[in-house]
């Protein structure tokens, strides 16, 4: 028998429906429409009620934008094994919309030569801005500051860089992503091939610092919070404004242990710049990548950056730079 | 449900959750379906480059045990003592080992035909009631085959050192060598939509990944090989005008994953992957592959591409092209075919064309053809002392 202690216990509790607070600017719901529900399933993972929900102009064509580019990309997926159902599911993880040939440059491709991607391509990121756009609307109506927005736009920026502003300023579509499960995990590749190595873009390399320190913080944060909760450490706000012994305790443990603690209001500031700061970063080593440096190894030669290794193996030469290439 | 609701619950209500055996045991059975992909470990690691900079080779005992067994290179067919007049004297038509003693033609002539057509038997090439007869398209081919073996030994010592081949190393028993390729026309598309560029398929030939599944034409056909360049990385730190794509790189890419999978290698094997480029930071055999390449151009434009017309329809790829070689017709899994284990020892033969007549049946090793003091090349892994670590240990 489970007891219902806290609010990050895994058991159930069913009370009324919550509709939501009033807005601040109306005093009404903001649009709020449909009857709430319950889901057991959904309780196991977050809140088991569903509804009301509010979709607005905004949500209304972000889902319409988002379905033409999910309907364009799986369509040409299908197509390329000649509309056969049982290929398209097997191959999917192969499958892709490739963009243009890069000897179209910036044109416009014929319809199966890239067209479809560049359509594609448009419509997501019609859909994604949009519902950027409503994450702002929706915080703003319902009093928040806009923090969410933000890190949105962040994601939202590495994916016009890779998509369309690097590829622009390249001259050619075909610099851009595919869409596909594995292709775009094979372009990924090819690309710091092609640029000598990605790892030595500095900017990649805060990136994946901003990467993985946020992952690292979020744990941090996350095993504190569950730690302290039996001391009400999950009402986190709360303990802001009025700190209680689970806050003391939380601090004093990182004190002890690492010498250093952040507080219950700024680790949620290292945590959203962390991860705001790894797409932004990113989007920027992307960015300078065959537009300001042809070769990050290269690069990174010329900056002293790149440590040199006893030669173990016997010098090669280029058999290419040699008088006679063939025997 | 606000706060003070929330508060009314605590220490209040008391919820059966329900037995979870069951999906315990479901997640266990998807842990498990997940892990049949994998290999067992352990696995042997063997450092080759300097420490730290991860050039070393991961093997799996058990995989490497196969790969020897199906890799031992078959009992040398005894010699015959007092070979006789040579052989272009005593038969008809006999263009390439007309210098061998009869005896040793004979032997050869067995030896080949238990390498290629066990089952099939001399017929298999031979009209039998007249043996000289160039009737049968497969004689005609294997006469070439002959020479390109011989060209090889001779020419390319860059790519195949002292060790050679024979024609074992490619037919392993079977008539057709498993491991050939023809131009790959793709698989059948929509018209109006998915066309799939040339990759984004699951292809044994590069890897499985969803790189362009037809490398081959690309870099290793006589006709394209020269027009499409390999090399895709900058040279220069800035930007200085290449314009190398990046689909052009996955070209590269694809081309490359067939070699370590042909090979049996990771891209460490040549590469140190911190500046694949880097002809100084490779390893040895990186130069080795080099001359591969430019040795399986060699072979598909000077003897397989010219032989189109003599292999009947049946033998032709899907366009109608003729059956060519890349780096997986002799490796087939392994660094070094038949695990770098020479064959020119026993048959001297094909160590390159046979000048004169071979007068004593009992050719001593110093005097036969193939084992005269070949100047190693200096390029060859053998001649690396770091290489004689990395022959996989049998388990």
């Amino acid at each position: 028998m489970a007891e219902y202690q806290n609010i990050f216990t895994r058991v159930q509790v069913r009370a009324p429906a919550y509709a939501g607070v009033p807005l601040p600017a109306d005093g009404g719901t903001g649009g709020r429409f449909g009857k709430p529900f319950f889901v057991h399933l959904l309780g196991i993972f977050g809140d088991a009620q569903v509804g009301p929900i509010y979709l607005g102009w905004t949500g209304l064509t972000s889902l319409l934008f988002g379905f033409i580019a999910f309907e364009i990309i799986g369509l040409n997926m299908w197509a390329s094994v000649n509309w056969d159902p049982i290929q398209f599911v097997r191959q999917l993880p192969w499958l892709a919309l490739e963009p243009p040939p890069p000897a179209y440059g910036l044109h416009f491709p014929p319809l199966n030569e890239g067209g479809w991607w560049l359509i594609a391509g448009f419509c997501l990121t019609t859909s994604l801005i949009l519902w950027c756009v409503r994450m702002h609307r929706r915080a703003k109506a319902h009093g928040m500051g806009t923090h969410t927005t933000w890190a949105f736009a962040s994601a939202i920026w590495l994916y016009l860089v890779l998509g369309f502003i690097r590829p622009v300023m390249m001259g050619s579509w075909g610099e851009a992503v595919p869409f596909g499960i594995f292709p775009h995990l094979d372009w990924v590749g090819a690309f710091s091939l092609r640029y000598g190595n990605l790892f030595y873009c500095p900017f990649h390399m805060l990136s994946i610092a901003f990467l993985y320190g946020a992952t690292l913080l979020f744990a941090m944060h996350g095993a504190t919070i569950l730690a302290v909760s039996r001391y009400g450490g999950e009402r986190e706000l709360e303990q802001i404004a009025d700190r209680g012994t689970a806050s003391e305790r939380a601090a004093l443990f990182w004190r002890w242990t690492m010498g250093f603690n952040a507080t219950m209001e700024s680790i949620h500031r290292w945590g959203w710049w962390f991860a705001v700061l790894c797409p932004l970063t990113g989007g920027i080593g992307i960015l300078l990548t065959g537009t300001a440096v042809d070769n990050w190894f290269l690069w990174a030669v010329k900056h002293h950056i790149v440590a040199s290794y006893p030669q173990v193996f016997p010098m090669l030469v280029d058999p290419a730079s040699l008088p006679a290439g063939k025997p | 449900m606000n706060g003070s609701a929330i508060r009314g619950f605590i220490n209040r209500r008391v919820i059966d959750t329900g037995s979870r055996r069951l999906p315990q045991l479901l997640a266990f059975g998807v842990i498990l379906a997940i892990l049949s992909g994998c290999e067992r470990p352990p696995t042997d690691t063997i450092q080759r480059g300097y420490r730290g900079v991860a050039q070393g080779l991961v093997y799996n005992p058990r995989i490497v045990k196969d790969q020897e067994a199906a890799n031992a290179i078959p009992v040398a067919l005894p010699q015959l003592p007092g070979g006789g007049p040579a052989a272009g004297s005593v038969f008809k038509n006999v263009q390439v080992l007309g210098n061998l003693s009869t005896g040793e033609f004979t032997r050869t002539m067995l030896a080949m035909t238990s390498w290629v057509a066990p089952k099939q038997g001399c017929a298999y090439c031979h009209n039998t009631a007249n043996m000289a007869s160039d009737e049968l398209y497969t004689k005609v081919v294997a006469r070439r085959m002959l020479q390109m073996t011989q060209h090889i030994n001779a020419d390319w010592k860059t790519h195949v050192a002292a060790t050679g081949v024979t024609c074992y190393t490619c037919h392993r028993g079977e008539p057709v060598p498993a491991n050939i390729w023809f131009t790959d026309p793709g698989p059948e598309t929509a018209d109006e939509a998915g066309n799939h560029g040339g990759q984004n398929m699951p292809s044994p030939a590069t890897g499985y990944t969803s790189l362009p599944y037809d490398p081959f034409t690309t870099f290793l056909d006589s006709s394209t090989a020269d027009a499409n360049d390999i090399r895709v990385i900058s040279n220069t730190a800035l930007p200085s005008g290449d314009r190398k794509s990046i689909k052009q790189t996955e070209w590269t890419y694809a081309l490359m994953m067939h070699m370590s999978e042909s090979l049996g290698v990771n891209c460490t094997y040549c590469h140190n992957s911190r500046s694949f480029a880097s002809w100084e930071a490779s390893a040895p055999p990186r130069v080795t592959a080099w001359y591969g390449i430019r040795m399986v151009r060699d072979l598909n434009h000077s003897y397989l591409d010219p032989l189109s017309s003599t292999f009947p329809p049946v033998r032709h790829g899907p366009l109608g092209d003729n059956p060519k070689l890349n780096c997986a017709t002799c490796h087939q899994g392994v660094y070094k075919p038949l695990f770098g284990n020479s064959m020119l020892k026993d048959y001297p033969q094909f160590a390159g064309p046979i000048a004169a007549p071979v007068a004593t049946p009992d050719a001593s090793p110093a005097s036969a053809p193939g084992n005269a003091p070949a100047t190693p090349a200096t390029t060859r892994s053998d001649d690396d002392s770091v290489m004689a670590k990395d022959k996989p240990k049998p388990s």
